[in-house]
């Protein structure tokens, strides 16, 4: 079987999911058992939003056959599953909100169909750009620090109504930065190094570089206060530095190294040590309570987690509207939510709640298969600027997941970044389809040149 | 470069397997110690999204139920208002369950079906409420609660089919209305009155001196020993010593030797003193216990909102044993002496009697059913003490049978009906003739279907004169 067939019917789980997820919630909220429609209804319209969906996949599909032949098969596939997920669960929160996304997904699709069409050719012409793409992703980063913080951090900027958030496209163009800056100086890094009680030290020249990204982590850290963003970037780097030299010297100097600045910089900003209070003991009473910068919101996802519990309640029922909060029956469900956040940065508590540890299993299952996908593309790509590309992008993929998911389960402190794929949000919809996007384009590339079957 | 992203992978597949043990965690190894964290709302939030099973009374009239907004909450009502706010209690997200609605909150909510819940999870059915039906008789309740407010301004009542156990009446003056207590500030109110104490079920909380109705269990303690018959004489003079400290008779009247049969009619303290001593500390011990005493009751009834009925002299100043050496053994006979039992602790006494010496475990459930009308439990009869023989229960059920005939109780009579009875008065500030004022009783007397205690605080008068016509009428209703 070709690739692309191989593609079409990996979509199926994807289709089943969108399926039986959407009706479950519609038969959920539209009380068949009470006859009384509550307020929240849900008008039939929407469930076209998962149809919309399914037809956005094929005809993403269809084009991947007319560009990328031999891209890898199961890539986009779990990509749409991952989506379908959120999809699902973002229909339960709010159907408007469903709509919505479901139109970032169709801008998604476009950005995604445009650079693969744009790097077609030849993807490593984005090394002649490493300078602009990296200035681009620094100001990106910076952007925000021009705006008012929300929640202590310079995360977002709001233009009108819409909610950007430039870290999401910033990890993309720093990530390309380094696998083109660590291609040319990989060499360099191990072998004009003199070794020092056993380790390798680079000479300034070449270490230098490395420097300032530490740098710029630490900055990341202070200036726009996003612990997140900070710990994603800087683990991508020492993945690809890794990868790129085999020292894993590097890594564990790297290491230290940032956890003695992250250690030196959070005591200084408020909201930090906060978040570490919080994570330390969030059903303190005292604290639970806060207004700010408490541990309400950490502590309402680890309660939704455990009324999940192994099977979770099913579709559509947990508890998230609590009657009199919502000013009026037309109010989102996300302006009046027992669990702050629920379809972005906690939507992963509001899977547990509703699918349970085996719904969890499950999406942590379709993430480390992206994963895998990521790092196999890696390894079969044949120059190393595509392995260190292929690395970083999975890298800071896997992290992102991590970061989050850890923050929400309590493994370490919460910080604010979105569940990619899963979550709403404009832009982390759009950074992803690019991510996708290089990704597969990096795949067909080296399946190409291997003329591997599968 | 293969090798360091072979082992990236493998860091990776460490950390996600980090993630799915702490998501473990939380959702397995913690989760039932957060979800019964009471910071966390969810299960009431849920509560409020569960039709909550309807209390219907022994008539099938509905005394709570709940109905749905559209915002698919279930709001409760209390459509008979203030007649069952004892004993059924309230129901609200904000201030949750009381009484009856707390003790049978898990059939309301349909909790108790843990199994076929989550299978009708799985179809997507909705979780709901069982209902339970009680056999309190709303007449007869409106009518105790109406006739001990116009007596005094507080009391109790409380009746019970002595075959069965099952509750009638249990009614509790001052009450309160179920309907408006969740309002902010009644609750409140209600809690930070002191004179009238609304939220006390007077029923069963808070004894008080029984009085003279206590002389029922001595003259079970003294017929059913053998150490006395209703023939055996006693001295009943007035002024006589007991404990070192002399006793009156109503009236300072002077008895002589009289048998225990007209001693109860006549309510004589000195005889019953004298029986009280005669007896001993240990064997009033034995059949108080075996009528209820030094326990709390059996009831399905919240246990912390209830009394158990005791004796608390003063010195010490608390509950101590029937044998202790603080009990005046002769005053304690008399209902005195510390001795503090609740309306439904004496509706027991009168019930004990009545079934042969029988007492049966009260209760107010008689059934639980679910919504589609099946019978999910039944609540059968259970014995919880055989107090007696049932040729003492005879001649207990003779002598007060006596009083009502030809004694202190005969405003308890219904004509056609033979009934058997008790009063009590226990002085409450000595001189000023402020007194709480008791009957207990039971009836038809040859084959008893009701046994009730009457209770009205403060009263100037005699538990004769002003308990006893509204335990007629109770259980002339109840009769019906």
């Amino acid at each position: 079987m070709s690739a692309r067939n191989r593609e079409l019917f990996a979509l199926i789980p994807a289709a089943l999911l969108v399926s039986a997820g959407f009706a479950a919630v519609f038969l959920s909220r539209d009380q068949l058992l009470g006859g009384l429609s509550g307020s929240n209804e849900i008008s039939n319209v929407s469930l076209t939003y998962g149809a919309i969906f399914l037809g956005l996949c094929v005809v993403a599909h269809l084009f991947l056959r007319l560009t990328l032949k031999h891209a890898d098969p199961y890539l986009f596939p779990l990509g749409a599953l991952l989506a379908s997920f959120g999809l699902v669960e973002i229909y339960r929160i709010d159907d408007g909100l469903a709509r919505l996304q479901a139109q970032w997904f169709v801008i998604g699709l476009g950005l995604f169909a445009a650079t693969i069409l744009l790097l077609r050719d030849d993807y490593r012409k984005l090394e002649r750009y490493r300078y602009l793409i990296a200035i681009g992703g620094i100001l990106l980063l910076l952007l925000p620090r021009a705006f008012s913080p929300v929640n202590g951090a310079y995360l977002s900027i709001q233009i009108g109504s819409l909610s950007v958030q430039p870290a999401e496209f910033a990890k993309i163009a720093i990530v390309i930065f380094l696998a083109s800056y660590l291609r040319d100086t990989r060499q360099l890094l191990v072998t004009a190094g003199r070794r020092v009680a056993g380790v390798t030290v680079p000479p300034l020249k070449h270490f230098g570089p490395m420097l300032v990204i530490w740098g710029a982590s630490m900055l990341l850290l202070f200036y726009i206060r996003d612990v997140g963003s900070s710990v994603m970037f800087f683990g991508a780097f020492l993945a690809m530095i890794y990868v790129a030299t085999d020292r894993l010297s590097f890594v564990v100097v790297g290491v230290v190294t940032f956890a003695l600045g992250a250690y030196l910089v959070a005591g200084h900003i408020g909201h930090i040590a906060d978040r570490i209070d919080a994570w330390q003991d969030p059903f303190n009473p005292e604290l639970l309570n806060r207004l700010q910068g408490g541990s309400y919101q950490l502590a309402q996802g680890l309660w939704a987690q455990a009324d999940g519990g192994v099977l979770g309640q099913g579709f559509g029922q947990a508890v998230l509207r609590i009657s009199g909060q919502c000013a009026t029956e037309a109010t989102s469900t996300v302006n009046c939510s027992l669990l702050p956040a629920p379809h972005t940065d906690f939507i992963y508590a509001v899977i547990v709640n509703e699918l349970g540890l085996v719904g969890a299993a499950g999406l942590l299952c379709v993430y480390l298969l992206f994963v895998q996908r990521g790092f196999k593309i890696a390894m079969l790509a044949r120059d190393s600027f595509s392995k260190l590309l292929a690395t970083g992008l999975t890298s800071v993929f896997a992290l992102q997941v991590f970061v989050i998911v850890g923050g929400v389960t309590k493994l370490i402190p919460l910080t604010g970044v979105t569940l990619p794929f899963v979550s709403y949000g404009g832009s982390s919809v759009l950074a992803n389809f690019v991510l996708l996007a290089l990704l597969l384009l990096i795949s067909d590339r080296a399946r190409r040149d291997a003329e591997l079957p599968a | 470069m293969n090798k360091p992203i072979n082992r990236l992978f493998l860091v990776a597949l460490l950390m996600f397997g980090a993630l799915l043990v702490s998501t473990s965690w939380w959702t397995v190894l913690r989760a039932d110690d957060l979800d019964h964290d009471t910071a966390n709302h969810r299960e009431l939030i849920r509560a409020q999204k569960i039709r909550r099973g309807t209390i219907f009374a022994g008539d099938g009239s509905v005394i709570a139920r709940s109905t749905r907004d559209n915002e698919g909450v279930y709001h409760r009502d209390y459509p008979q208002g203030k007649r069952f706010g004892h004993p059924v209690g309230y129901s609200y997200a904000s201030i949750g369950q009381s009484e009856l609605e707390r003790y049978r909150n898990d059939e309301l909510t349909g909790a108790k079906n843990a199994i076929t819940t989550t299978f009708d999870q799985l179809v997507g059915k909705a979780r709901e409420g069982d209902d339970v039906r009680t056999s309190l008789d709303p007449r007869a309740q409106q009518l105790a609660l109406d006739q001990i407010a116009a007596v005094g301004r507080s009391g109790a009542a409380v009746a019970l089919d002595p075959r069965t156990g099952a509750v009638k009446v249990m009614a509790s003056t001052p009450t309160y209305n179920p309907n408006t207590i969740a309002d902010k500030g009644q609750l409140k109110a209600a809690n930070n009155d002191d004179e009238h104490t609304p939220l006390v079920n007077r029923a069963v909380q808070f004894g008080a001196a029984p009085g003279s109705t206590f002389k029922v269990v001595t003259s079970t303690a003294a017929i059913d020993s053998g150490e006395f018959s209703p023939s055996s004489t006693v001295d009943g003079d007035s002024g006589q010593k007991i404990s070192a400290v002399p006793l009156a008779n109503d009236f300072n009247q002077d008895f002589g030797q009289v048998t225990l049969a007209t001693a109860l009619a006549k309510s004589v303290n000195t005889a019953f003193a004298n029986v009280g001593e005669k007896l001993g500390k240990a064997t009033m011990k034995r059949y108080m216990e075996r009528f209820g005493f030094d326990a709390k009751p059996e009831l399905d009834y919240p246990k912390d909102t209830m009394s158990a009925s005791v004796v608390a002299p003063n010195p010490p100043g608390h509950a101590v044993s029937p044998t202790s050496r603080f009990v005046d053994v002769g005053r304690m006979a008399i209902g005195q002496g510390g001795l503090q039992a609740t309306p439904l602790q004496m509706a027991q006494v009168a019930a004990a009697v009545a079934n042969g010496g029988r007492l049966m475990k009260p209760h107010l459930t008689t059934r639980v059913v679910d919504r589609d009308g099946r019978t999910v439990d039944t609540i059968s009869p259970s014995l919880q003490s055989t107090v007696m023989k049932p040729s003492t229960a005879a001649a207990v059920t003779d002598m007060m049978v006596g009083v009502v005939q030809s004694g202190t109780g005969t405003k308890a009579a219904i004509p056609g009906i033979q009934v058997a009875g008790k009063t009590g008065t226990a002085e409450t500030e000595f001189g000023a003739k402020i007194n709480d004022v008791w009957f207990i009783g039971f009836a038809p007397a040859e084959n008893p279907r009701i046994a009730v205690a009457v209770t009205v605080k403060a009263v100037t008068g005699f538990g004769g004169d002003f308990a006893a016509p509204i335990a007629r009428d109770i259980m002339q209703e109840l009769l019906k």
